[in-house]
């Protein structure tokens, strides 16, 4: 039975096509906050035989996340692949700051602001727990996507191994690894990327994906910005609100009711103006960091075709000095033979992955704009009738 | 604290409830004002019903040209020279102790007030005012900016239907200074004139043409223009000649003293103080809850607006931080699109662009109502429940005038009583004179307190209807701009969602 799910209002999947067969379904099914960390249910649905059974879950946490997204980055096979970028880590710290802070200062403010600011926090927090939970969640739809990944073994194992799978993060010492191998990339990458490259394919890819990877981050951030403003002005509505609110209580001529009647309008369209940010930014905001991030695992996979080409090309080098020598020709042949190998088959599965990701990229973009485009319509039409019918009734009235 | 979540998937629907009402256009009819009597350059004091006529053209002839210059609040208990106040003819049930509230309702509520205003007649009030083509004349430090103010009126107090002439800021505070000096300490709510901003000024005058002094500029236009317009409405202001004058005339003397550092300045600063100490002080026995009650309100009502206020600020600093940054995401959007290799996507892209861009237009435009209609109103409003304060502080110290003469007088019979068993048949016709003359002094203290207090209330009645007046037209107009952002917005959607669609 193929479940094509329906993501409108479901910030789930929001980046991916989603054309999951039934021999492999991956979801989350449930998700647990605590203290510090985030327990996800990792549920699977599978035909295939390499598993014992055809449904069941097992509970992950971001680390085990990481530890896969990592065992793919380090597989040689994998290299001509587009890795799926790994989810971020669960952020909660601002929001339960907040929250602290709110029980800090329950006694100086009254009942109802308490409630008020107390549901909106947690209504905050509740959003960025479904957003990680999104983006946790793309991550192994992707991954079960994948001709090749989704046969993978530690993916399985992931799946179906219901123990802890003991992958603690890394230690200082690892970290400081990994920053002098992203410095060596890095440098090698503006070094590979000096490189004229043969193929025109090619060539155009890694023109297209660095320019687009820095305007995607640009892009990213400054729509960022643009919704953090959003939400600042719907914060400031809900304040004039209730001052509103108070001086329809007290006013004791005509204008109490119509202090009430506006504050009672305010209420309503902050909601509104608090739903346009959100939706921006799952829409928007979140579309643009998850392709910021893909881009750069597309670069990623250019690089290690740079360096096979490279590696190949001195490999060729190598058995050229050989044959003059004549020393060593059968291994400097066998191992130009293994470069070779490996850099066509890198090329051939790359080009194959950049092209899906375009055609992933396209239909992402498609999705997630018209639906931005219905919902902005959406809620500028809910705010419209809102503020006429409270206007007709108030100019009836006086 | 923290959210157990069983199942991720919510649902999210908003449903809408629709009423469509006509729209009734607002209408704005003034209460009648005072009857347009001839003026005569003699008299310049504020005109009150012809019920309580007298003649106060001598007093009142004195006291403007000694007190414009003077601050605007001279402590009136400084001196024992002319008081401006006009002496009226007690009402029939007056009584001597400070217990009127009571008597006064019967016979003089606002009501009647309003009733006795429209009986005399006269025009009802058309006027309007509107301050314009600001221009900077001069150079430098000394350059200021004149503004012309039009003023267009059918009412039979003017000359002409229309006419104009050029005003500078000190002008429009050089109005007030005066005006307050009349009117405030016998209890009318003189509206308060736009504040000074040495910051603002400068820039102007240093000639940065740049969008904050454009912004300064026409923040202050609107402002003075509000502050004549309110002005005016005041039935007894209206007719005032100074205000006639710095409307029609077209020179108008300079009014020095209302330089920020001028002495006249530190002058008001010190007697500022001084008021603040003497409110202090007085502990008036409040025998009428009606003034209890008002005080309370409009101390209530300060703490409210200046709320509101605060917030509405906010609002206009975060919907123009929004502008500015759709504006720049606009522009990353534009590049993305460029960079993007899919020609469909590019375009959607390149169209997302330009909605942004026309929509961070419709911020800023937003930002600006929510700055002139709604945060003005507000700025306004907590400036005139200063006045209004202002003048129940005016009632107090008119009580404890009236208070301290009796004090005196009291005093001054103890005395004479003693004189009578001595042998100084000088002192004791001294002591007899200083009963006499203290007596009229009594009785003039009571008929001010008792004058101060009618006038209180019948300023605050008119008060309370234009603050209802103003709140409801200029709230009804906030919504209607908002309604407008909110119909553009849709019109812009509207037209990318066909693009967006369009990606294939």
């Amino acid at each position: 039975d193929t479940t094509f799910r329906s993501y409108s209002d479901d910030p789930r999947a929001v980046n991916v096509d989603l054309q999951t067969d039934a021999t492999l379904q991956v979801d989350i099914s449930d998700a647990l906050s605590e203290r510090d960390k985030v327990k996800f249910t990792v549920h699977t649905k599978s035909t295939l035989p390499n598993f014992k059974q055809n449904e069941f879950s097992v509970v992950r946490q971001h680390e085990e996340f990481i530890w896969l997204h990592d065992s793919f980055v380090e597989n040689e096979d994998y290299a001509g692949y587009i890795i799926p970028p790994a989810p971020p880590r669960p952020d909660f710290d601002a929001s339960r700051e907040k929250l602290q802070k709110l029980g800090e200062g329950e006694g100086s403010m009254t009942k109802e602001e308490f409630t008020k600011m107390k549901q909106e926090l947690e209504a905050e927090y509740l959003a960025i727990f479904k957003k990680t939970v999104a983006m946790h969640e793309v991550f192994l739809c992707r991954v079960a996507a994948h001709p090749v990944l989704r046969k993978d073994l530690n993916f399985h194992v992931f799946l179906e191994y219901n123990q802890d799978l003991s992958v603690r993060g890394k230690n200082k010492k690892e970290k400081l690894e990994d920053f002098f191998k992203n410095v060596v990339k890095s440098a090698d990458g503006v070094l590979v990327a000096g490189v004229k490259d043969v193929d025109d394919f090619f060539e155009h890819e890694k023109t297209f994906l660095l320019e687009y990877h820095n305007r995607v981050k640009d892009a990213s951030a400054k729509s960022d910005r643009m919704i953090r403003s959003h939400k600042n002005a719907a914060d400031d509505i809900n304040r004039i609100a209730s001052s509103l609110y108070t001086l329809g209580t007290q006013d004791s001529t005509d204008l109490c009711k119509f202090f009430l009647k506006v504050s009672e309008l305010f209420e309503k369209t902050r909601k509104i103006e608090a739903r346009v940010a959100a939706d921006e930014d799952l829409k928007l905001a979140d579309l643009l960091k998850y392709y910021l991030r893909e881009s750069q695992a597309a670069k990623d996979l250019l690089y290690r075709r740079s360096r096979a080409l490279v590696d190949y090309e001195n490999a060729n080098k190598a058995l050229d000095k050989a044959r003059a020598k004549n020393r060593d020709v059968l291994q400097a042949e066998t191992s130009q033979q293994l470069c070779c190998h490996k850099f066509e088959k890198i090329s051939e599965s790359a080009k194959q992955e950049l092209i899906d990701f375009k055609t992933r990229r396209v239909a992402a973009f498609r999705k997630n704009l018209v639906e931005l485009a219905e919902l902005e319509l959406k809620h500028a039409k809910g705010n419209l009738q809102l503020l006429q019918s409270c206007l007709g009734i108030l100019k009836g009235n006086t | 604290m923290f959210p157990q979540h069983r199942n991720v998937v919510v649902a999210q629907t908003q449903t809408f409830c629709v009423i469509s009402l006509e729209s009734n256009p607002q209408t704005s009819s003034e209460p009648a004002s005072l009857p347009a009597e001839d003026i005569s350059t003699n008299s310049n004091g504020p005109k009150q019903d012809s019920l309580f006529d007298d003649d106060p053209e001598d007093l009142f002839a004195e006291a403007t040209e000694e007190v414009s210059l003077d601050s605007p609040e001279r402590d009136v208990l400084l001196s024992d020279g002319p008081s401006p106040a006009i002496t009226p003819i007690t009402p029939p049930t007056s009584v001597i102790t400070p217990c009127i509230g009571h008597a006064h309702d019967d016979m003089f509520t606002h009501s009647s007030f309003d009733e006795i205003e429209e009986e005399e007649g006269g025009d009802s009030f058309d006027m309007h005012i509107s301050v314009s083509d600001p221009e900077k004349v001069g150079d430098g430090m000394n350059a200021y900016m004149a503004y012309k103010v039009t003023t267009k009126t059918s009412m039979s107090l003017f000359k002409r239907n229309e006419f104009s002439v050029k005003r500078r800021f000190s002008d429009f505070l050089g109005l007030h200074s005066k005006l307050a000096s009349k009117y405030l300490h016998i209890g009318y709510i003189v509206p308060p004139a736009p504040e000074k901003s040495i910051v603002g000024m400068t820039k102007v005058k240093v000639g940065k043409e740049d969008q904050s002094s454009n912004e300064f500029v026409e923040k202050r236009r609107s402002a003075l223009e509000r502050y004549l317009m309110r002005t005016v409405k005041h039935p007894v202001l209206l007719k005032d000649p100074d205000v006639l004058q710095f409307l029609e005339s077209s020179d108008l003397p300079r009014a020095v003293s209302t330089q920020a550092l001028s002495s006249a300045g530190l002058l008001r600063m010190v007697n500022k103080a001084a008021d603040a100490v003497n409110k202090m002080t007085i502990k008036m026995n409040e025998s009428d809850a009606w003034f209890e009650e008002k005080q309370q309100h409009f101390e209530n009502l300060d703490v409210q607006l200046r709320k509101l206020h605060a917030s509405v600020e906010s609002l206009v600093c975060h919907r123009k931080e929004l502008s500015v940054n759709t504006a720049q995401f606009a522009k990353s959007a534009a590049m993305l699109g460029n960079s993007e290799d899919h020609t469909a996507l590019s375009r959607a892209l390149s169209q997302l662009a330009e909605v942004e861009e026309k929509i961070d237009q419709l911020h800023q435009d937003q930002a600006n109502a929510d700055f002139y209609l709604f945060s003005e109103l507000l700025g306004d409003y907590v400036r005139l429940i200063t006045a209004v304060k202002g003048v129940f502080d005016h009632r107090m110290k008119t009580w404890q005038k009236w208070q301290d003469s009796q004090m005196l007088l009291q005093k001054k019979r103890e005395a004479e009583a003693k004189l009578q068993f001595t042998n100084k048949p000088d002192k004791l016709q001294q002591a007899k004179d200083e009963i006499k003359e203290l007596e009229g002094k009594v009785q003039q203290g009571e008929r001010d307190f008792e004058q101060i207090s009618k006038t209180i209330r019948k300023e605050v009645s008119r008060f309370e209807k234009e603050r209802v007046k103003d709140f409801k037209t200029i709230i009804i107009k906030y919504l209607e701009s908002l309604v407008q952002t909110q119909q553009q917005l849709i019109k812009y959607w509207e037209a990318f969602l066909p693009e967006a669609k369009a990606i294939s």
